[in-house]
Protein backbone atom coordinates (compact mmCIF):
# COMPACT_ATOMS: atom_id res chain seq x y z
CA UNK A 1 0.00 0.00 0.00
CA UNK A 2 2.15 2.58 -1.21
CA UNK A 3 0.25 5.71 -0.03
CA UNK A 4 0.48 4.34 3.42
CA UNK A 5 2.73 7.26 4.97
CA UNK A 6 6.36 5.89 5.75
CA UNK A 7 7.74 6.55 8.97
CA UNK A 8 10.72 8.82 10.05
CA UNK A 9 13.46 6.79 8.83
CA UNK A 10 15.82 10.30 10.47
CA UNK A 11 17.16 10.01 13.90
CA UNK A 12 18.92 11.88 16.36
CA UNK A 13 20.69 10.48 19.71
CA UNK A 14 18.86 11.10 23.30
CA UNK A 15 22.01 13.09 24.34
CA UNK A 16 22.31 15.53 21.32
CA UNK A 17 18.45 16.25 21.32
CA UNK A 18 18.73 17.26 24.67
CA UNK A 19 22.27 19.24 24.44
CA UNK A 20 20.42 20.99 21.48
CA UNK A 21 16.85 21.73 23.52
CA UNK A 22 19.35 22.37 26.66
CA UNK A 23 21.22 24.95 24.41
CA UNK A 24 18.11 26.80 22.85
CA UNK A 25 16.85 27.07 26.39
CA UNK A 26 19.45 29.30 27.33
CA UNK A 27 19.00 31.43 23.64
CA UNK A 28 21.85 30.12 22.19
CA UNK A 29 22.05 27.45 19.10
CA UNK A 30 23.99 24.38 18.48
CA UNK A 31 25.74 26.21 15.16
CA UNK A 32 26.66 29.14 17.48
CA UNK A 33 23.40 31.43 16.06
CA UNK A 34 21.28 33.36 18.07
CA UNK A 35 17.04 32.10 18.05
CA UNK A 36 16.23 34.60 15.41
CA UNK A 37 19.44 34.12 13.16
CA UNK A 38 19.27 32.88 9.56
CA UNK A 39 22.18 30.90 8.48
CA UNK A 40 24.21 32.23 5.05
CA UNK A 41 22.03 32.51 2.50
CA UNK A 42 23.48 32.74 -1.25
CA UNK A 43 21.40 32.57 -4.15
CA UNK A 44 23.28 31.92 -8.24
CA UNK A 45 21.09 32.11 -11.36
CA UNK A 46 21.77 30.38 -14.74
CA UNK A 47 23.51 27.55 -13.16
CA UNK A 48 22.32 25.39 -15.91
CA UNK A 49 22.91 26.38 -19.43
CA UNK A 50 20.24 23.38 -20.81
CA UNK A 51 17.78 24.84 -18.70
CA UNK A 52 14.97 27.65 -19.95
CA UNK A 53 16.07 28.91 -16.19
CA UNK A 54 17.66 28.03 -13.46
CA UNK A 55 19.42 28.37 -9.90
CA UNK A 56 20.87 27.45 -6.67
CA UNK A 57 19.92 28.85 -3.26
CA UNK A 58 22.43 27.82 -0.57
CA UNK A 59 21.04 27.84 3.13
CA UNK A 60 23.98 27.17 5.50
CA UNK A 61 25.17 23.64 4.39
CA UNK A 62 21.63 23.07 2.44
CA UNK A 63 21.96 22.82 -1.19
CA UNK A 64 18.56 23.23 -3.71
CA UNK A 65 19.07 23.39 -7.49
CA UNK A 66 15.96 24.08 -9.62
CA UNK A 67 15.88 24.05 -13.30
CA UNK A 68 12.91 25.35 -15.00
CA UNK A 69 12.15 23.64 -18.37
CA UNK A 70 8.84 25.52 -20.51
CA UNK A 71 6.75 23.30 -22.21
CA UNK A 72 3.37 23.18 -24.13
CA UNK A 73 -0.01 21.87 -22.99
CA UNK A 74 -3.68 22.55 -22.44
CA UNK A 75 -5.01 24.78 -19.72
CA UNK A 76 -6.92 23.43 -17.08
CA UNK A 77 -10.45 23.31 -17.41
CA UNK A 78 -11.49 25.71 -14.73
CA UNK A 79 -8.48 28.09 -15.98
CA UNK A 80 -8.62 27.94 -19.59
CA UNK A 81 -7.08 31.86 -19.68
CA UNK A 82 -3.70 30.38 -17.49
CA UNK A 83 -0.44 28.89 -18.11
CA UNK A 84 0.05 25.69 -15.90
CA UNK A 85 2.81 25.18 -13.12
CA UNK A 86 3.98 21.58 -12.28
CA UNK A 87 6.18 21.51 -9.70
CA UNK A 88 8.05 18.60 -8.81
CA UNK A 89 10.76 18.10 -5.91
CA UNK A 90 13.45 14.89 -5.77
CA UNK A 91 15.50 14.76 -2.73
CA UNK A 92 18.70 13.41 -4.20
CA UNK A 93 20.12 10.34 -2.66
CA UNK A 94 23.44 12.23 -2.29
CA UNK A 95 21.40 14.27 -0.09
CA UNK A 96 21.75 12.74 3.65
CA UNK A 97 22.29 9.62 5.04
CA UNK A 98 18.55 9.49 5.33
CA UNK A 99 17.30 9.68 1.60
CA UNK A 100 16.97 6.73 -0.58
CA UNK A 101 16.59 5.63 -3.96
CA UNK A 102 13.70 5.76 -5.57
CA UNK A 103 10.68 8.09 -6.90
CA UNK A 104 9.70 11.13 -4.28
CA UNK A 105 8.68 10.12 -0.97
CA UNK A 106 6.07 11.83 1.11
CA UNK A 107 8.73 14.29 2.44
CA UNK A 108 9.05 15.65 -1.22
CA UNK A 109 6.38 15.77 -2.22
CA UNK A 110 5.19 18.30 0.68
CA UNK A 111 7.79 20.12 -0.22
CA UNK A 112 7.25 20.57 -3.98
CA UNK A 113 3.29 21.18 -2.84
CA UNK A 114 4.57 23.64 -0.19
CA UNK A 115 6.29 25.28 -2.89
CA UNK A 116 4.03 25.06 -5.77
CA UNK A 117 0.79 26.78 -3.10
CA UNK A 118 3.38 29.94 -2.44
CA UNK A 119 4.04 30.77 -6.28
CA UNK A 120 0.56 29.58 -7.24
CA UNK A 121 -1.03 32.23 -4.62
CA UNK A 122 1.35 35.06 -5.04
CA UNK A 123 0.67 36.21 -8.21
CA UNK A 124 4.46 36.45 -8.64
CA UNK A 125 4.20 34.67 -12.02
CA UNK A 126 1.51 36.59 -14.22
CA UNK A 127 -0.31 33.02 -15.68
CA UNK A 128 -2.90 34.98 -17.61
CA UNK A 129 0.41 36.22 -19.93
CA UNK A 130 1.15 32.35 -20.67
CA UNK A 131 -1.76 31.12 -22.97
CA UNK A 132 -1.11 30.79 -26.52
CA UNK A 133 -4.62 30.16 -27.63
CA UNK A 134 -7.99 28.93 -26.69
CA UNK A 135 -5.94 25.47 -26.05
CA UNK A 136 -2.81 25.70 -25.98
CA UNK A 137 -0.76 27.10 -23.22
CA UNK A 138 2.78 27.25 -21.73
CA UNK A 139 3.52 24.74 -18.89
CA UNK A 140 6.10 25.53 -16.40
CA UNK A 141 7.90 22.57 -14.88
CA UNK A 142 10.18 23.68 -12.46
CA UNK A 143 12.40 20.50 -10.87
CA UNK A 144 13.20 20.83 -7.02
CA UNK A 145 16.80 19.43 -7.12
CA UNK A 146 17.77 18.98 -3.16
CA UNK A 147 21.86 17.85 -3.55
CA UNK A 148 22.40 18.49 0.28
CA UNK A 149 20.07 18.31 3.16
CA UNK A 150 21.02 20.00 6.30
CA UNK A 151 17.26 21.38 7.11
CA UNK A 152 14.73 23.84 6.29
CA UNK A 153 14.66 22.28 2.68
CA UNK A 154 11.13 24.72 2.08
CA UNK A 155 12.84 27.95 2.32
CA UNK A 156 16.02 26.96 0.42
CA UNK A 157 14.04 25.05 -2.71
CA UNK A 158 11.46 28.15 -2.46
CA UNK A 159 14.44 30.92 -2.87
CA UNK A 160 15.93 28.60 -5.73
CA UNK A 161 12.67 28.02 -7.52
CA UNK A 162 11.85 31.84 -7.47
CA UNK A 163 15.39 32.62 -8.42
CA UNK A 164 15.04 30.22 -11.55
CA UNK A 165 11.78 31.51 -12.38
CA UNK A 166 13.08 35.21 -12.30
CA UNK A 167 15.74 34.02 -15.19
CA UNK A 168 13.53 31.46 -17.21
CA UNK A 169 13.75 32.93 -20.72
CA UNK A 170 10.23 31.61 -22.76
CA UNK A 171 10.67 29.85 -26.23
CA UNK A 172 8.59 32.23 -28.42
CA UNK A 173 5.26 29.92 -29.81
CA UNK A 174 5.90 29.35 -33.56
CA UNK A 175 1.78 28.82 -35.02
CA UNK A 176 1.67 26.73 -38.54
CA UNK A 177 -0.44 24.33 -39.92
CA UNK A 178 0.76 21.47 -37.54
CA UNK A 179 0.11 23.43 -34.32
CA UNK A 180 1.79 25.35 -32.48
CA UNK A 181 5.85 24.71 -31.15
CA UNK A 182 8.09 26.43 -29.47
CA UNK A 183 11.31 28.53 -30.80
CA UNK A 184 14.12 28.06 -28.54
CA UNK A 185 16.33 30.57 -30.41
CA UNK A 186 13.81 33.39 -30.11
CA UNK A 187 13.50 34.03 -25.96
CA UNK A 188 11.71 36.47 -24.24
CA UNK A 189 12.01 36.90 -20.09
CA UNK A 190 9.18 35.03 -18.78
CA UNK A 191 6.47 37.72 -16.92
CA UNK A 192 7.11 37.88 -13.59
CA UNK A 193 6.49 40.75 -10.80
CA UNK A 194 9.48 40.44 -7.98
CA UNK A 195 7.48 42.71 -5.64
CA UNK A 196 4.71 40.12 -5.32
CA UNK A 197 7.85 37.18 -5.03
CA UNK A 198 6.32 34.59 -2.50
CA UNK A 199 8.93 34.28 0.56
CA UNK A 200 8.46 31.07 2.71
CA UNK A 201 10.08 31.19 5.73
CA UNK A 202 9.92 27.94 8.68
CA UNK A 203 10.34 28.43 12.23
CA UNK A 204 11.02 26.05 14.63
CA UNK A 205 9.44 25.35 18.37
CA UNK A 206 11.52 24.13 21.13
CA UNK A 207 9.35 24.02 24.58
CA UNK A 208 7.89 27.60 24.41
CA UNK A 209 10.68 29.06 22.41
CA UNK A 210 10.64 29.91 18.27
CA UNK A 211 13.87 29.84 16.11
CA UNK A 212 14.19 30.69 12.20
CA UNK A 213 15.73 28.68 9.79
CA UNK A 214 16.51 25.00 12.18
CA UNK A 215 19.35 23.39 10.65
CA UNK A 216 18.45 19.04 10.13
CA UNK A 217 19.88 18.40 13.91
CA UNK A 218 17.26 20.82 15.37
CA UNK A 219 14.43 19.68 13.30
CA UNK A 220 15.08 16.38 14.72
CA UNK A 221 14.68 17.83 18.06
CA UNK A 222 11.70 20.08 17.73
CA UNK A 223 8.33 20.84 19.44
CA UNK A 224 6.75 21.81 16.57
CA UNK A 225 7.16 23.85 13.04
CA UNK A 226 5.48 25.67 10.38
CA UNK A 227 6.14 27.05 6.98
CA UNK A 228 4.84 30.24 6.63
CA UNK A 229 5.05 31.79 2.77
CA UNK A 230 4.11 35.64 2.64
CA UNK A 231 3.72 37.66 -0.60
CA UNK A 232 3.66 41.87 -0.40
CA UNK A 233 1.23 41.64 2.79
CA UNK A 234 -0.41 38.64 2.77
CA UNK A 235 -0.06 34.90 4.10
CA UNK A 236 -0.47 33.34 0.69
CA UNK A 237 0.70 29.10 2.19
CA UNK A 238 1.24 27.79 5.48
CA UNK A 239 1.66 24.32 6.58
CA UNK A 240 2.76 22.98 10.17
CA UNK A 241 4.61 20.06 9.43
CA UNK A 242 5.39 19.05 13.25
CA UNK A 243 4.38 18.76 16.65
CA UNK A 244 1.86 21.19 17.89
CA UNK A 245 1.38 24.92 18.16
CA UNK A 246 -0.82 27.04 20.88
CA UNK A 247 -2.40 30.38 19.40
CA UNK A 248 -0.23 32.36 21.32
CA UNK A 249 2.72 30.52 19.78
CA UNK A 250 1.17 30.74 16.12
CA UNK A 251 0.46 34.86 16.74
CA UNK A 252 4.64 34.72 17.53
CA UNK A 253 5.68 32.74 14.77
CA UNK A 254 3.66 34.74 11.97
CA UNK A 255 4.99 38.35 13.55
CA UNK A 256 8.63 36.34 13.35
CA UNK A 257 7.91 35.02 10.02
CA UNK A 258 6.96 38.93 8.77
CA UNK A 259 10.37 40.17 9.72
CA UNK A 260 12.76 37.23 8.52
CA UNK A 261 10.56 37.48 5.09
CA UNK A 262 12.27 41.13 4.86
CA UNK A 263 15.62 39.57 5.17
CA UNK A 264 15.46 36.81 2.98
CA UNK A 265 13.52 38.97 0.05
CA UNK A 266 16.73 41.45 0.27
CA UNK A 267 19.01 38.70 -0.40
CA UNK A 268 16.76 37.77 -3.40
CA UNK A 269 16.37 40.75 -4.73
CA UNK A 270 20.80 41.80 -4.35
CA UNK A 271 21.66 38.02 -6.44
CA UNK A 272 18.69 39.06 -9.11
CA UNK A 273 20.66 42.21 -9.98
CA UNK B 1 -10.69 34.51 -11.00
CA UNK B 2 -13.06 31.84 -11.18
CA UNK B 3 -16.91 32.86 -11.50
CA UNK B 4 -18.81 30.46 -9.48
CA UNK B 5 -22.02 28.90 -10.82
CA UNK B 6 -24.43 30.25 -8.31
CA UNK B 7 -23.50 33.51 -5.77
CA UNK B 8 -21.46 32.27 -2.77
CA UNK B 9 -22.39 35.15 -0.37
CA UNK B 10 -25.52 37.46 -0.53
CA UNK B 11 -26.52 39.63 2.32
CA UNK B 12 -24.88 37.37 5.07
CA UNK B 13 -26.08 34.12 4.18
CA UNK B 14 -23.82 31.76 2.45
CA UNK B 15 -24.91 29.19 -0.68
CA UNK B 16 -26.49 26.83 1.52
CA UNK B 17 -28.20 29.32 3.75
CA UNK B 18 -25.71 28.88 6.17
CA UNK B 19 -24.69 32.21 8.33
CA UNK B 20 -21.17 32.55 7.82
CA UNK B 21 -19.46 30.67 11.35
CA UNK B 22 -22.26 27.96 10.90
CA UNK B 23 -20.86 24.23 10.68
CA UNK B 24 -23.35 21.97 8.29
CA UNK B 25 -25.18 18.98 10.10
CA UNK B 26 -22.12 17.16 12.07
CA UNK B 27 -22.90 13.26 12.08
CA UNK B 28 -20.67 11.17 14.07
CA UNK B 29 -20.82 7.26 15.11
CA UNK B 30 -18.40 5.16 16.58
CA UNK B 31 -17.65 1.38 16.37
CA UNK B 32 -19.05 1.46 12.92
CA UNK B 33 -16.51 -1.64 11.50
CA UNK B 34 -16.55 -4.49 14.16
CA UNK B 35 -13.39 -6.44 12.90
CA UNK B 36 -11.48 -3.04 13.45
CA UNK B 37 -10.04 -2.08 17.12
CA UNK B 38 -11.83 1.33 16.60
CA UNK B 39 -13.75 2.88 14.21
CA UNK B 40 -15.49 5.88 13.56
CA UNK B 41 -17.77 7.90 11.11
CA UNK B 42 -17.54 11.67 10.52
CA UNK B 43 -19.71 13.49 7.99
CA UNK B 44 -20.13 17.43 7.55
CA UNK B 45 -22.63 17.93 5.66
CA UNK B 46 -22.51 15.95 2.46
CA UNK B 47 -18.86 14.87 3.26
CA UNK B 48 -18.46 11.61 4.97
CA UNK B 49 -15.26 10.11 6.27
CA UNK B 50 -14.93 6.27 7.38
CA UNK B 51 -12.05 6.07 9.92
CA UNK B 52 -10.43 2.52 11.31
CA UNK B 53 -7.96 1.66 13.42
CA UNK B 54 -6.19 -1.18 13.75
CA UNK B 55 -3.36 -1.64 16.85
CA UNK B 56 -1.12 -1.55 18.51
CA UNK B 57 0.07 -4.44 17.04
CA UNK B 58 3.19 -5.87 16.03
CA UNK B 59 5.20 -4.10 13.53
CA UNK B 60 5.77 -5.94 10.06
CA UNK B 61 8.42 -5.61 8.62
CA UNK B 62 10.57 -5.79 11.95
CA UNK B 63 12.81 -4.08 11.16
CA UNK B 64 11.10 -0.37 10.47
CA UNK B 65 10.03 -0.55 14.17
CA UNK B 66 11.17 1.88 16.79
CA UNK B 67 13.24 0.90 19.76
CA UNK B 68 11.71 3.50 22.00
CA UNK B 69 7.62 4.16 20.84
CA UNK B 70 5.16 2.97 18.69
CA UNK B 71 5.26 3.64 14.31
CA UNK B 72 1.70 5.50 13.54
CA UNK B 73 0.55 5.07 10.08
CA UNK B 74 -1.97 6.87 8.24
CA UNK B 75 -3.62 6.36 5.06
CA UNK B 76 -6.21 9.18 3.33
CA UNK B 77 -7.73 7.64 0.35
CA UNK B 78 -10.58 8.89 -1.62
CA UNK B 79 -13.11 6.67 -2.85
CA UNK B 80 -13.06 6.89 -6.99
CA UNK B 81 -16.80 7.10 -6.54
CA UNK B 82 -16.83 10.54 -3.97
CA UNK B 83 -16.53 12.87 -6.17
CA UNK B 84 -18.65 14.74 -8.31
CA UNK B 85 -17.06 14.69 -11.93
CA UNK B 86 -15.35 12.17 -13.09
CA UNK B 87 -14.47 8.94 -11.66
CA UNK B 88 -11.39 9.63 -9.39
CA UNK B 89 -8.22 7.48 -10.48
CA UNK B 90 -7.71 4.80 -7.42
CA UNK B 91 -4.26 5.07 -7.16
CA UNK B 92 -3.00 7.33 -4.69
CA UNK B 93 -2.68 10.87 -5.96
CA UNK B 94 0.10 13.09 -4.80
CA UNK B 95 -2.40 15.33 -2.89
CA UNK B 96 -3.60 12.09 -1.02
CA UNK B 97 0.11 11.44 0.26
CA UNK B 98 0.57 14.97 1.47
CA UNK B 99 -2.98 14.67 3.47
CA UNK B 100 -1.97 11.24 5.37
CA UNK B 101 1.47 13.01 6.28
CA UNK B 102 -0.41 16.11 7.64
CA UNK B 103 -3.03 14.09 9.44
CA UNK B 104 -0.14 11.56 10.75
CA UNK B 105 1.47 14.84 11.70
CA UNK B 106 -1.91 16.07 13.61
CA UNK B 107 -2.36 12.62 15.51
CA UNK B 108 1.25 11.73 16.69
CA UNK B 109 1.33 15.10 19.38
CA UNK B 110 -1.91 13.83 20.71
CA UNK B 111 -0.58 9.93 21.40
CA UNK B 112 1.08 8.83 24.07
CA UNK B 113 3.17 6.36 21.08
CA UNK B 114 6.25 5.90 23.55
CA UNK B 115 4.04 3.67 25.41
CA UNK B 116 3.92 1.18 22.53
CA UNK B 117 7.75 0.42 21.45
CA UNK B 118 8.60 -1.80 18.84
CA UNK B 119 4.41 -1.75 17.93
CA UNK B 120 2.74 0.01 15.24
CA UNK B 121 -0.43 1.88 15.11
CA UNK B 122 -2.28 1.85 12.06
CA UNK B 123 -5.10 4.07 11.14
CA UNK B 124 -7.09 4.16 7.53
CA UNK B 125 -8.96 6.52 6.25
CA UNK B 126 -11.46 6.33 3.58
CA UNK B 127 -13.99 9.50 1.96
CA UNK B 128 -16.58 7.75 0.71
CA UNK B 129 -18.20 11.15 -0.21
CA UNK B 130 -16.72 14.45 -1.04
CA UNK B 131 -18.10 17.77 -0.76
CA UNK B 132 -15.29 20.03 0.86
CA UNK B 133 -13.40 20.10 4.07
CA UNK B 134 -12.61 16.62 3.74
CA UNK B 135 -9.42 16.24 5.61
CA UNK B 136 -10.56 17.45 8.51
CA UNK B 137 -13.60 15.36 8.72
CA UNK B 138 -10.80 12.64 7.99
CA UNK B 139 -9.17 14.03 10.86
CA UNK B 140 -11.65 13.72 13.83
CA UNK B 141 -13.34 10.63 12.40
CA UNK B 142 -9.84 9.22 13.32
CA UNK B 143 -9.16 10.87 16.37
CA UNK B 144 -12.48 9.56 17.33
CA UNK B 145 -11.53 5.97 15.86
CA UNK B 146 -8.26 5.99 18.27
CA UNK B 147 -10.35 6.54 21.22
CA UNK B 148 -12.96 3.66 20.40
CA UNK B 149 -10.24 1.68 20.11
CA UNK B 150 -8.66 2.46 23.66
CA UNK B 151 -5.10 3.99 22.96
CA UNK B 152 -4.32 6.58 25.89
CA UNK B 153 -4.89 10.08 23.82
CA UNK B 154 -3.96 13.53 25.39
CA UNK B 155 -6.61 15.12 23.85
CA UNK B 156 -9.11 13.99 20.86
CA UNK B 157 -8.22 16.04 17.79
CA UNK B 158 -10.68 17.96 16.17
CA UNK B 159 -11.03 18.73 12.43
CA UNK B 160 -12.81 22.07 10.87
CA UNK B 161 -12.06 24.54 8.02
CA UNK B 162 -12.19 27.42 7.32
CA UNK B 163 -12.08 29.61 4.43
CA UNK B 164 -12.07 33.08 2.84
CA UNK B 165 -15.46 33.42 0.72
CA UNK B 166 -16.11 37.26 -0.73
CA UNK B 167 -13.47 38.66 1.66
CA UNK B 168 -15.38 37.00 4.44
CA UNK B 169 -14.40 34.42 7.13
CA UNK B 170 -16.29 31.57 6.78
CA UNK B 171 -16.44 28.12 9.12
CA UNK B 172 -16.77 24.77 7.49
CA UNK B 173 -16.00 25.10 3.52
CA UNK B 174 -18.39 23.15 1.40
CA UNK B 175 -17.25 22.02 -2.38
CA UNK B 176 -18.79 24.92 -4.13
CA UNK B 177 -16.79 27.33 -1.40
CA UNK B 178 -13.18 25.15 -1.36
CA UNK B 179 -13.41 25.18 -5.43
CA UNK B 180 -14.68 28.89 -5.90
CA UNK B 181 -13.79 31.05 -2.59
CA UNK B 182 -10.14 32.83 -1.87
CA UNK B 183 -8.84 30.81 0.74
CA UNK B 184 -9.07 27.66 2.39
CA UNK B 185 -7.21 26.88 6.04
CA UNK B 186 -7.82 23.05 7.39
CA UNK B 187 -6.97 23.41 11.61
CA UNK B 188 -6.65 20.61 14.15
CA UNK B 189 -7.57 21.44 17.53
CA UNK B 190 -7.48 20.13 20.72
CA UNK B 191 -10.34 21.07 22.46
CA UNK B 192 -8.77 20.69 26.08
CA UNK B 193 -5.22 21.81 25.92
CA UNK B 194 -5.50 24.42 23.13
CA UNK B 195 -2.79 23.31 20.84
CA UNK B 196 -3.48 23.42 16.99
CA UNK B 197 -1.75 20.45 15.54
CA UNK B 198 -2.69 20.85 11.63
CA UNK B 199 -2.56 23.92 10.16
CA UNK B 200 -2.40 24.72 6.30
CA UNK B 201 -3.58 27.53 4.70
CA UNK B 202 -4.09 28.72 0.95
CA UNK B 203 -4.95 32.05 -0.98
CA UNK B 204 -4.29 35.08 0.12
CA UNK B 205 -5.08 36.47 3.80
CA UNK B 206 -4.26 39.94 5.91
CA UNK B 207 -2.89 39.38 9.22
CA UNK B 208 -6.47 40.40 10.58
CA UNK B 209 -8.45 37.75 8.45
CA UNK B 210 -5.91 34.87 9.47
CA UNK B 211 -6.39 35.80 13.33
CA UNK B 212 -9.97 35.69 12.78
CA UNK B 213 -10.03 32.37 11.11
CA UNK B 214 -7.97 30.95 13.88
CA UNK B 215 -10.80 32.09 16.12
CA UNK B 216 -13.30 30.62 14.18
CA UNK B 217 -11.89 27.62 13.66
CA UNK B 218 -11.29 27.27 17.45
CA UNK B 219 -15.26 27.79 18.07
CA UNK B 220 -16.09 25.32 15.26
CA UNK B 221 -13.67 22.68 16.70
CA UNK B 222 -15.47 23.51 20.51
CA UNK B 223 -18.60 22.68 19.03
CA UNK B 224 -17.72 19.70 16.78
CA UNK B 225 -15.94 17.94 20.19
CA UNK B 226 -19.18 18.50 21.88
CA UNK B 227 -20.91 15.89 19.21
CA UNK B 228 -18.08 14.00 19.48
CA UNK B 229 -18.03 13.49 23.09
CA UNK B 230 -21.85 12.83 22.81
CA UNK B 231 -21.17 10.06 20.33
CA UNK B 232 -18.56 8.32 21.93
CA UNK B 233 -20.38 8.26 25.16
CA UNK B 234 -23.51 7.03 22.76
CA UNK B 235 -21.80 3.34 22.30
CA UNK B 236 -21.59 2.74 26.11
CA UNK B 237 -24.95 4.02 26.62
CA UNK B 238 -26.04 1.38 24.14
CA UNK B 239 -24.05 -1.24 25.28
CA UNK B 240 -25.66 -0.66 29.37
CA UNK B 241 -29.32 -0.90 27.85
CA UNK B 242 -28.19 -4.46 26.11
CA UNK B 243 -27.09 -5.49 29.12
CA UNK B 244 -30.51 -4.34 31.19
CA UNK B 245 -32.07 -6.15 28.71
Amino acid sequence: MASISPYGKRFISYIRQSQIRRLVGSGVRIDGRTPHQLRDVSIRTNVVNTADGSAEALLGKTRVVAGVKVGLGQPFPDTPDEGVLIVNAEILPHASPYSEIGPPDETAIELARVVDRGIRHSGFVDFKKLAIDQNKVYVLWVDLYVLNDDGNLVDAANLAALAALRSTMLPSAVKDEAGVKLDRNNKTALPSDLSKAPIAVSIGKIDSRIIVDPNLEEELSLDGRITITIAQDSIVSMQKTAGYFTEQELWQAVDLAYSIRDKLRDVLLKSLV
Amino acid sequence: MKQPPVPLLVEGRRADGRAPDQMRDVRISVGVISNADGSAMVSYGNTTAVAAVYGPREMHPRHLSLPDKAVMRVRYHMAPFSTKDERKNPAPSRREIEISKVLREALEPAIFLEQFPRSRIDVFVEIVQADGSTRVASLTAASLALADAGVPMRDLVIGVSVGLVNGVVVLDLNGLEDNYGEGDMPVGYMPNLGRITLLQLDGAWSRDRFAEAVKLAVKGAEYVYGKAREALKAKYFEIAEEVAK
